[in-house]
C-alpha cells in the first residue's frame, strides 16, 4: 500500500499542521483529521494485531465499525486502551500506540501463534487444558489454573493503567419533543422539517462534524446542500451535538447519549469534563443512524490494505488521502462504482471486479471493469500485495485470475444500523432482495429514516427524513421505497474455491473464520446465539459491525436454510463503548454516595472528633485528646459518663411527627407495647416488628398532645421505618386519620448523660427547676426554653444506664446549644463521647442495637418479650407465632465475660462448648467492648437457649479466622446496675 | 464421541477437524419420558445428567423454549463461591462448590474453573465482626479456606484499589475465600448437555411449554409448542419463569417475584484483576471479575421494580459504574462494550426452593435470587436426587415451600420477607 | 427509564420512586389467622404482563400510588393515588 496525501482537496485545514506521536516515531497530519487518516496519510500500514493469531491489522474503515486500527492513546493515567484510530480526531501532541503486540505492532513476536491456528479452531479451549496432556489427567483446576495464567497474558487487548483516571466526568440531563440521531442527509432533514413544524429537537451526530454522508461525497454541491441544510437548522432553533454518541434506547423514549468534550483537544480547559454522560429523555426518537459497509470472506481478507470502499471515499474526499495507488474494488452491488471512479480521477489505477455479470453495468471512467469475478484470495505477507480472483462456474467459484494491487477494497454490500432499534425490542426483518435486514416493526414513538430504513440515494434519504418528520407530526405521509440500486445486489458471503483452503476471516479482530462457523455447525452451534458465543463471534470491540451477517448467512448455508429462519442476535447497549468514568461522571471517590452530616458536624469537628460511617451519615467515633488512641480515648469517655457526664450527638436518630386524631391507635398497632394510655409528656421505648414478626427497630415515643407524637427511631432504619409508616396509612389502614412528617434533619439533638446531667442542664436553661426529678421524672418530655429563647425539646431517656436527658433543639440552633451545655459539661470534668464510648455503655446495660436486631431476630430472642403485649395485636404479632420462631432453643440474648478476666475476644466469635471443634456452634457474640465500669472486657451475643442454658457452664469463643479461642462465661445481658438505680437516681 | 483431549485437538488439528461431531443431539421430542425438565438452563441440563448419571433414570427430555444457556446461564457474571453461613446454605454450596472443583473433569468439558479467590471489602469495625462471624462459621464447616484479611494484607494482594483515605467508604478490610472464582458459564451449559447427551437424555430446544393439564393431583399432560408430552415425573427449573409454569399448572401463588439484574462487560483488556471483588456500601452493592478473554464483568443491584423484561434501564448502569469507579479508579478510561439483563427469581427471604410440589409428580427448582450460577451442579444433583427418590435429601429438607408457614426464613441478610431485598 | 406520570407532581423518572410490591394484596387484619398473614406477607401471583401494583413516590411527594404496568413491556396504564380520600381530592370531590 502506498498511501499518500494530495496536495488538494478534501475538508483538513492544511493551514494547521498537527504533530503526533505513533509508537514513538514524530508524524504529521492536518486539523480535521482522524487519527486514521493521518496515519494513512504518512502511509503506515500496520496499525493494530488481531486478538488470537496477532496477525497484523490496518484501517479496514472510517468509522465506528473499524475492526483493525485499534489503538492506546494517551500516557500514564490518561492512557486510554482500544481506541479505533478512525475516531480518534488527531490533535497537537496526541500520543498513540500499538497494542497487544510485543515489541510492537509492526513486528511482534505473538504472530507466531499464526502457525498454530490449525490447532486453535473455534472453542478449541474448552476440549483441552483440563489436566496433563496428552490426555487431560488429573483432577481439580490446578491444571487449568496454570495454563489459564498464560492465557490471560495472550489474551486482552490493550492494557488498561492501575492509576486513577485523574479527569472528571459530567452527567447531564436533557429533554426535547424529538430526538434525531444522525446528522447525514436523513437526519439534517428530518431535524429541519421538525424544528420549522416548532418541535423542540436535539441532533445529535456521533462524528465532530455534521453531514454523514455528505462529508464523503466528492460533489460539491453535497457539501453545499450540507451547509444549506445546517444553517437552516441553527436558524430554526434546533440544538445541535457533536461527537455525541447515541449509545443506548431505554424505556419510555429515553436515551443515553455519550458527549465527548474534551477527547479531541490539545489542552482542554481545565474547568471542562473530558465527557458528559446524558439522559436524554425525548417524545419520539428518529433513528437515522445511516448504514454500514461490510465486507466478504475471502483468504487473507484481513490483511493490512484491505478496506472498503466506502472507507476509501471518505479518506479520498474527506481527508485527500489516496489510500493507495494500484487499487482493486471487489463488489456485488452499485455502490462501489462511483467511489472506483474518483480514486481512477485521483490518479490511482483502478481495476473493478464485480461479482455480477449485467449488460448494465457500466464502467466508470478511468476504471477497469471486470464483470463476474469475486475475490478469493488476497497475497502479502505485512500488506496486500495482490489478489486472486474467482469466477462462478457452474455452481462453483474457480479461480480466474491474479492481480497485484496495494489497496483492495471489498463491498459486500450495506448493513443498515439498526441497533438502537433493536435494543428496545424491535425484530429486524430480512430484505432478501437489498440482502439485509430491516428494521422490523418499531415501538411507536421510535422512526427509522434514511438507510438506517434500507434508502440507498442520497436524495432518497432526505426525503426519507422529511417523510418521517412529517410522520412524527402526525401526517399521513408515505415513505420512500427501501432501496435504489439500479442493478440489483448480488449477495455474496463468501468466496471459496474447492480444493484451496485460505485464512477467510468473518470476524477479523477476534481471528473467527469461516471454517471457524462451519466447525460450530458441525457441533451443533447453529443458533445464532451459540454461534455467537461458541466462536466469539461479534463478541469484539467493534460489536461485529462488519461481520456478523457473514457469519449469519454462511451458518444458513451450513443448515441449508435461509437467513431469516437462522436469525439475527439481539443487540445490545452500548451501540460504540462508552467509558466507565464517563456513566459513573462525578459520584466517586469522596463523592461515591451522599454524606449525612448533622447539625453539629462541624462543631463536632472543631472539638477534634474523629468520625466513622454510620450508614449514609458520619458520626463522632471518638474525640481524643493528646496522644491518645481510639482504645482510650473511648474508655475516658464512657468512664466519664459514668463518674461525671458525658454529651453526645444523637441528632442522626430518626424524628418522625405522628400527628392526627388516630395517632394513638395507630401507634398501639405498630408498636408491640401498649401506647393507647401513654400520657401527654410521657415518652417510651417501642419495639416494632415488621409483618413477619421479625424485629424491625426500637426508639422511644413521646407524646406532646392529645394528637401529637414524635417518634424516634435508629439511626439506620429512619427512612426504612418512615416509608412502612407510610405504606401502612396510604394502603392499609385508609381508615386511620393520622399524618406522619419525617422531622429528622428539623432538629438538633443531644444526649447529655452522667450522673452530673442535670447541673449540666439547669443553668443553660431559662428554667432551671425544669429538670428536678419531679418535673421531668424519668422518661418525662417537656417543651423547654433555653437561654436566649432557644425553644426546644427535652426528655428524661438514657441509653447508657445513667442519668440522661435528650435536648433538641431546631437544627439551627444547634451550636447555640453547644455554646451553652459544654462548657458547663468542661465545668463539672465532663466530656464529648463517642460512638465508641455509646456503643462500651450500652454493652455493659445490654442495650440492643442493629447487631443485635439484624433482621433475622424476634423481640424473645432479643429478652424483650415481655414488651409484646398479650392484650392487643400488633403488626407481626400473628406472624411471630410461627413453630421455628417460638423454639425455646432459639438463641437468646446474654452477657458474655472472659473466663479470665484479662483476657479479650472479638465479635464475630462463635460461642461453642468446649470439644465442638466443628459446626455452627450454639451461639455468636455481636458487640465487644472493655468495660470500664467492670474493669475487663464483656460482650453481649445470642447462646441456644441462653443464660438458663448456659450458666455456669465452659463456653468457647471460637474466632479461627482472627485468633485462638478464648473461655468465656455466659452471663445476664445486663452487666452493669441491673436493678437501673442510677437512671432512676 | 470424541473425547476432548490435548491429544484429539492436536490429531483434529492436523486432520482439519474432521473428527468433532455434534456435542449433543437435535432430537425431536418423544411422546413420552420417564422425567421431563422443564428449561434448559445449567440448573435443568445438570439434573438430567445427575439423574442419568447417580440414578441410572435415561429416558429423561429437558425441554427448551429457545437455546438451552439462554436464559440466566448466559446472562450472569460467573461468581462461584460457597460463603454462605446459615444452615442449609452452608451444606447446599458447599457441596455445589465441591462438584465445582471436579466439574472439567467429571464432564470432559473445560469449564474454566478459576479458583482465584473471592474478596469481600470491608468498609467498618462492624462489617469485620459481621463477615467474621461468617466466616468463622465457614472454617469450622468444612470450608478451610475462609480468611479475614486485613488492610495491610488486602494491599499487598490488590494494590490498586482505592485505598485512599478520602474515598467515601475507606476499605478497612476484606473477607476472603480463596477456592472461590469464576467459570465460563457457557461451558457449563455445553458440557452439561453433552454429558447428559452421552447418556440418552433428549435435549429439545426451540420447545416451549404452553401449558399443563392436571388430573388427579398429578401433571398428565405438557403441552408443548412442539406438541403434547406426557411424563412420570417433571421437573420445573425455569428461573424467572417459575410462576408462569405454576400458574399454568393452576397451582395459585408462589414466594417468588421475577426481578431484573443487570451485568455488564467492558472491552478486552490485559490482566487487571487477578480475583473476584466484592462490596457493598451505603445502600449499594458490586461485584467485578475480569474474564479469561479480558473483559471486566461486573454487576450490582437489580433494577428495583419486578421485570420480566430482559433490558435494563440507565439508573443502575450509573449506579453500577459508581461503584465500579470507587472501587477500581483506574477504570475510567476503560470502556463498557455490553450490558443485558436476566430476569430472577427472587424468593421471600433469599433462599431457593428444591421441593416437592402440592402435585405428586412435579418438583420445583427455584427462587434462586442472585445465587442461581454458583448453585447449579449442587441443584442438579439434589434434584435429580429429589426426583429419582421421591424425598428430599436432608440437606434440602429445609428448602421447601412450607418453610415459611413453620416460621423458617434461610435470610442471609436479614432483609425480610420482601424479594427486591435479597440482591 | 420508566416514566411514571404522578399524580400529584407530573412526569417523573422511576428513580426518583421505590416500587413498592403487588397492589392486589389485602392484607388482613391484625387479629386474622397466620394462615391468611402468610398468604398476603409470603406468596405473590407474580404475573407477567398488567398487574396493579404499589410505587411511592420517595423523592417526591411521598405519595403511595397504585400503578397498572405491564411487566413484560414496562408499559404504564394507569396510576393513582393508593389512598382514596387523596384520590378524591385530586379529583375535587373533597
Amino acid at each position: 500500500m502506498t498511501a499518500r496525501r494530495l496536495s488538494s482537496g478534501g475538508r483538513i485545514d492544511r493551514s494547521q499542521t498537527v504533530t503526533f506521536r505513533w509508537d514513538g516515531k514524530r508524524l504529521q497530519g492536518f486539523a480535521g483529521d482522524t487519527l486514521a487518516s493521518a496515519l494513512l496519510a504518512n502511509n503506515q500500514r500496520i496499525i493494530g494485531r488481531s486478538f488470537k493469531y496477532h496477525r497484523p491489522r490496518g484501517v479496514m474503515s472510517a468509522g465506528v465499525e473499524e475492526s483493525g486500527a485499534i489503538v492506546t492513546t494517551g500516557r500514564g493515567a490518561r492512557s486510554e486502551p482500544n481506541v479505533k484510530a478512525t475516531q480518534q480526531e488527531l490533535f497537537e501532541g496526541l500520543v498513540a500506540s500499538g497494542q497487544n503486540a510485543w515489541p510492537s505492532v509492526r513486528h511482534d513476536v505473538g504472530a507466531v501463534s499464526g502457525l498454530f491456528s490449525r490447532f486453535f479452531a473455534a472453542g478449541f479451549y474448552y476440549k483441552t487444558f483440563m489436566g496433563l496432556p496428552p490426555f487431560e489427567t488429573g483432577r481439580g483446576t490446578g491444571i487449568w489454573m496454570q495454563y489459564e495464567k498464560l492465557i490471560r497474558k495472550a489474551a486482552g487487548m490493550g492494557s488498561a493503567s492501575r492509576l486513577p483516571d485523574p479527569d472528571v466526568y459530567d452527567h447531564a440531563h436533557g429533554f426535547c419533543d424529538v430526538l434525531v440521531v444522525g446528522a447525514g442527509p436523513a437526519g439534517l432533514a428530518a431535524a429541519l422539517e421538525l424544528a420549522q413544524q416548532g418541535r423542540d429537537v436535539v441532533l445529535v451526530e456521533q462524528d465532530f462534524e455534521l453531514g454523514g454522508d455528505y462529508l464523503a461525497q466528492s460533489d460539491p454541491q453535497a457539501i453545499t446542500r450540507r451547509d444549506t441544510q445546517v444553517a437552516a437548522l441553527r436558524a430554526a432553533g434546533v440544538r445541535i451535538m457533536t461527537r455525541t454518541t447515541a449509545f443506548g434506547l431505554y424505556d419510555n423514549g429515553v436515551a443515553g447519549l455519550l458527549e465527548r468534550v474534551t477527547d479531541h483537544l490539545a489542552s482542554p480547559d481545565a474547568s471542562l469534563p473530558r465527557q458528559r454522560f446524558w439522559t436524554m429523555r425525548a417524545g419520539r426518537t428518529v433513528l437515522a443512524t445511516g448504514a454500514l459497509e461490510r465486507f466478504i470472506s475471502f483468504g487473507n481478507n484481513d490483511l493490512p490494505g484491505v478496506m472498503t470502499p466506502n472507507a476509501a471515499r471518505s479518506y479520498l474526499n474527506r481527508f485527500g488521502v489516496l489510500p493507495g495507488q494500484r487499487i482493486v474494488v471487489a463488489t456485488n452491488n452499485d455502490s462501489a462504482y462511483a467511489v472506483a471512479g474518483e480514486l481512477a480521477a485521483a490518479g490511482a489505477q483502478v481495476i473493478l471486479a464485480d461479482a455480477r455479470s449485467d449488460a448494465a453495468l457500466v464502467a466508470p471512467k478511468g476504471v477497469e471493469l471486470r464483470q463476474g469475478l469475486a475475490p478469493f484470495n488476497a497475497s502479502g505477507g505485512r500488506g496486500v500485495s495482490g489478489i486472486e480472483f474467482a469466477s462462478q462456474q457452474g455452481g462453483a467459484w474457480r479461480v480466474a485470475g491474479r492481480e497485484a494491487c496495494d489497496l483492495l477494497l471489498v463491498s459486500g454490500g450495506w448493513s443498515p444500523v439498526i441497533n438502537l432499534a433493536s435494543h428496545l425490542g424491535a425484530r429486524p426483518i430480512w430484505d432478501s432482495a437489498l440482502a439485509c435486514f430491516l428494521p422490523g416493526k418499531t415501538r411507536s414513538d421510535i422512526h427509522m429514516a434514511g438507510s438506517a430504513a434500507g434508502v440507498w440515494q442520497t436524495e432518497a434519504c432526505e426525503a426519507s427524513g422529511t417523510a418521517v418528520a412529517r410522520q412524527v407530526i402526525g401526517a399521513d405521509t408515505a415513505l420512500p421505497a427501501a432501496g435504489g440500486w439500479q442493478t440489483p445486489i448480488a449477495p455474496l458471503y463468501e468466496v471459496r474455491v474447492p480444493g484451496r483452503r485460505t485464512k477467510a476471516f468473518v470476524d477479523p479482530q477476534h481471528d473467527v473464520t469461516g471454517d471457524d462457523v462451519r466447525l460450530a455447525h458441525q457441533e451443533g452451534f447453529v443458533s445464532v446465539e451459540h454461534l455467537k458465543r461458541y466462536t466469539t463471534l461479534g463478541m469484539a470491540t467493534d460489536q461485529g459491525k462488519m461481520g456478523n451477517i457473514i457469519g449469519l448467512a454462511m451458518m444458513a448455508e451450513a443448515l441449508g436454510r435461509e437467513i431469516p429462519q437462522v436469525g439475527t442476535t439481539r443487540f445490545r447497549p452500548p451501540y460504540t463503548p462508552v467509558a466507565i468514568g464517563a456513566l459513573a461522571g462525578r459520584h466517586t471517590g469522596p463523592h461515591a454516595k451522599p454524606l449525612r452530616r448533622t447539625p453539629l458536624h462541624d462543631w463536632n469537628l472543631r472539638q477534634g472528633a474523629v468520625m466513622t460511617d454510620a450508614g449514609l451519615w458520619h458520626r463522632p467515633w471518638y474525640f481524643p485528646h493528646a496522644g491518645e488512641g481510639m482504645a482510650e480515648a473511648y474508655v475516658r469517655e464512657a468512664t466519664a459518663v459514668r463518674e461525671t457526664v458525658g454529651i453526645c450527638d444523637v441528632s442522626s436518630l430518626g424524628k418522625i411527627a405522628i400527628q392526627g386524631p388516630d395517632a394513638t391507635e395507630f401507634l398501639n398497632r405498630i408498636y408491640t407495647n401498649p401506647f393507647a394510655k401513654l400520657p401527654i409528656g410521657r415518652a417510651r421505648y417501642g419495639i416494632m416488628l415488621r409483618d413477619d414478626g421479625i424485629v424491625m427497630d426500637d426508639g422511644t415515643t413521646w407524646r406532646l398532645g392529645e394528637s401529637d407524637y414524635l417518634m424516634t427511631t435508629t439511626t439506620t432504619n429512619a427512612g426504612k421505618v418512615m416509608v412502612f409508616l407510610e405504606e401502612l396509612l396510604h394502603t392499609r389502614w385508609q381508615d386511620l386519620r393520622v399524618h406522619v412528617t419525617s422531622v429528622s434533619d428539623h432538629w438538633a439533638g443531644v444526649s447529655i448523660a452522667g450522673p452530673k446531667s442535670r447541673e449540666v442542664i439547669a443553668p443553660c436553661l431559662e428554667d432551671g427547676e425544669a429538670v428536678t426529678n419531679d418535673n421531668l421524672p424519668f422518661l418525662g418530655v417537656r417543651p423547654v426554653r433555653l437561654k436566649g429563647g432557644i425553644e426546644g425539646l427535652i426528655a428524661r431517656i438514657s441509653f447508657s444506664g445513667e442519668l440522661a436527658y435528650e435536648i433538641y433543639v431546631p437544627s439551627g440552633y444547634g451550636e447555640a446549644m453547644m455554646a451553652l451545655l459544654w462548657p458547663q459539661a468542661q465545668a463539672q470534668n465532663g466530656v464529648l463521647y463517642g460512638l465508641e464510648a455509646l456503643g462500651a455503655l450500652r454493652i455493659e446495660k445490654g442495650h440492643v442495637t442493629g447487631a443485635e436486631l439484624d433482621g433475622r431476630m424476634t423481640i424473645d430472642d432479643a429478652g424483650l418479650g415481655k414488651m409484646a403485649s398479650p392484650k392487643k395485636t400488633f403488626i407481626g404479632d400473628a406472624l411471630r407465632r410461627r413453630p421455628e420462631l417460638t423454639d425455646p432453643n432459639r438463641p437468646q440474648l446474654v452477657g458474655v465475660f472472659p473466663k479470665i478476666r484479662s483476657d479479650t475476644f472479638n465479635a464475630g466469635a462463635l460461642l461453642t462448648a468446649p470439644g465442638e471443634d466443628s459446626g455452627f456452634g450454639d451461639g455468636w457474640l455481636t458487640a465487644v467492648t472493655h468495660s470500664p465500669a467492670l474493669g475487663h472486657w464483656i460482650g453481649i451475643g445470642y447462646i441456644a437457649g441462653g443464660v438458663a442454658a448456659w450458666e455456669g457452664r465452659r463456653v468457647l469463643a471460637s474466632d479461627p479466622t482472627r485468633r485462638g479461642p478464648v473461655e468465656v462465661e455466659i452471663v445476664p445481658p445486663i452487666m452493669f446496675d441491673p436493678k437501673g438505680d442510677r437512671m432512676h437516681g | 464421541m470424541t473425547k476432548f483431549s490435548a491429544w484429539n485437538v492436536f490429531w483434529n488439528g492436523l486432520t482439519g477437524q474432521k473428527g468433532w461431531g455434534r456435542q449433543w443431539r437435535d432430537p425431536a421430542p418423544k411422546s413420552h419420558y420417564d422425567v421431563v425438565i422443564i428449561g434448559g438452563g445449567i440448573h435443568g441440563l445438570a439434573t438430567a445428567y445427575y439423574l442419568a448419571k447417580n440414578h441410572g433414570i435415561t429416558n429423561v427430555a429437558v425441554l427448551e423454549k429457545g437455546w438451552i444457556g439462554g436464559g440466566n446461564a448466559g446472562r450472569n457474571t460467573t461468581i462461584v463461591r460457597s460463603n454462605y453461613a446459615r444452615p442449609g446454605n452452608r451444606e447446599f454450596y458447599e457441596h455445589s462448590l465441591k462438584l465445582w472443583e471436579n466439574l472439567s473433569h467429571e464432564l470432559n468439558y473445560n469449564v474454566m474453573f478459576s479458583q482465584r479467590s473471592h474478596i469481600s471489602l470491608l468498609h467498618s469495625p462492624g462489617a469485620i465482626d459481621a463477615a467474621a462471624r461468617n466466616y468463622n462459621t465457614l472454617r469450622r464447616t468444612g470450608t478451610p479456606d475462609a480468611e479475614i484479611w486485613s488492610l495491610e494484607r488486602l494491599k499487598q494482594v490488590v494494590p490498586h484499589l482505592n485505598y485512599a483515605a478520602d474515598a467515601r467508604f475507606p476499605i478497612m478490610g476484606a473477607a476472603v475465600q480463596k477456592r472461590a472464582g469464576t467459570a465460563r458459564h457457557d461451558a457449563v451449559v455445553w458440557g452439561y448437555a453433552r454429558a447428559a447427551d452421552q447418556f440418552g437424555v433428549d435435549i429439545i430446544q426451540n420447545c416451549e411449554v404452553i401449558g399443563l393439564t392436571r388430573d388427579n393431583g398429578r401433571v398428565t399432560r405438557i403441552e408443548t409448542s412442539r406438541g403434547p408430552i406426557t411424563a412420570g415425573k417433571v421437573a420445573l427449573s425455569v428461573a424467572g419463569s417459575t410462576s408462569r409454569l405454576w400458574s399454568m399448572a393452576g397451582l395459585g401463588g408462589l414466594p417468588i417475584e421475577t426481578h431484573k439484574l443487570q451485568a455488564f462487560v467492558s472491552e478486552p483488556i490485559k490482566p487487571l484483576l487477578d480475583q473476584v471483588v466484592v462490596f457493598g456500601i451505603g445502600g449499594a452493592h458490586f461485584y467485578i471479575s475480569q474474564s479469561d478473554k479480558g473483559g471486566m464483568v461486573f454487576g450490582g443491584d437489580l433494577d428495583w421494580y419486578k421485570s420480566y423484561a430482559q433490558q435494563g434501564n440507565l439508573p443502575i448502569v450509573q449506579d453500577v459504574s459508581e461503584a465500579a469507579m470507587s472501587v477500581l479508579p483506574c477504570l475510567g478510561r476503560v470502556k463498557l462494550l455490553r450490558h443485558w439483563a436476566g430476569v430472577v427469581d427472587m424468593s421471600m427471604d433469599g433462599s431457593h426452593f428444591l421441593c416437592k410440589t402440592p402435585l405428586d409428580n412435579l418438583y420445583l427448582n427455584a427462587g434462586w435470587n442472585y445465587g442461581g450460577f454458583k448453585a447449579s451442579p449442587a441443584a442438579g444433583w439434589y434434584l435429580a436426587d429429589l426426583v429419582a427418590n421421591d424425598r428430599p435429601h436432608e440437606t434440602i429438607a429445609c428448602f421447601d415451600l412450607k418453610r415459611f408457614e413453620r416460621g423458617l426464613q434461610i435470610d442471609e441478610r436479614g432483609a425480610g420477607p420482601d424479594p427486591k431485598l435479597h440482591g | 427509564m420508566i416514566i411514571l406520570n404522578c399524580p400529584f407532581c407530573g412526569p417523573r423518572d422511576h428513580s426518583e420512586f421505590d416500587y413498592g410490591g403487588d397492589g392486589s394484596i389485602t392484607y388482613p387484619s391484625l387479629d386474622a389467622p397466620v394462615e391468611d398473614w402468610h398468604a398476603a406477607v409470603f406468596l405473590r401471583d407474580n404475573i407477567c404482563g398488567v398487574q396493579t401494583e404499589t410505587w411511592q413516590h420517595t423523592q417526591g411527594c411521598r405519595m403511595w400510588l397504585l400503578v397498572e404496568r405491564d411487566t413484560m413491556s414496562h408499559e404504564v396504564h394507569s396510576i393513582r393515588p393508593a389512598h382514596p380520600g387523596h384520590a378524591a381530592v385530586l379529583e375535587g370531590k373533597v
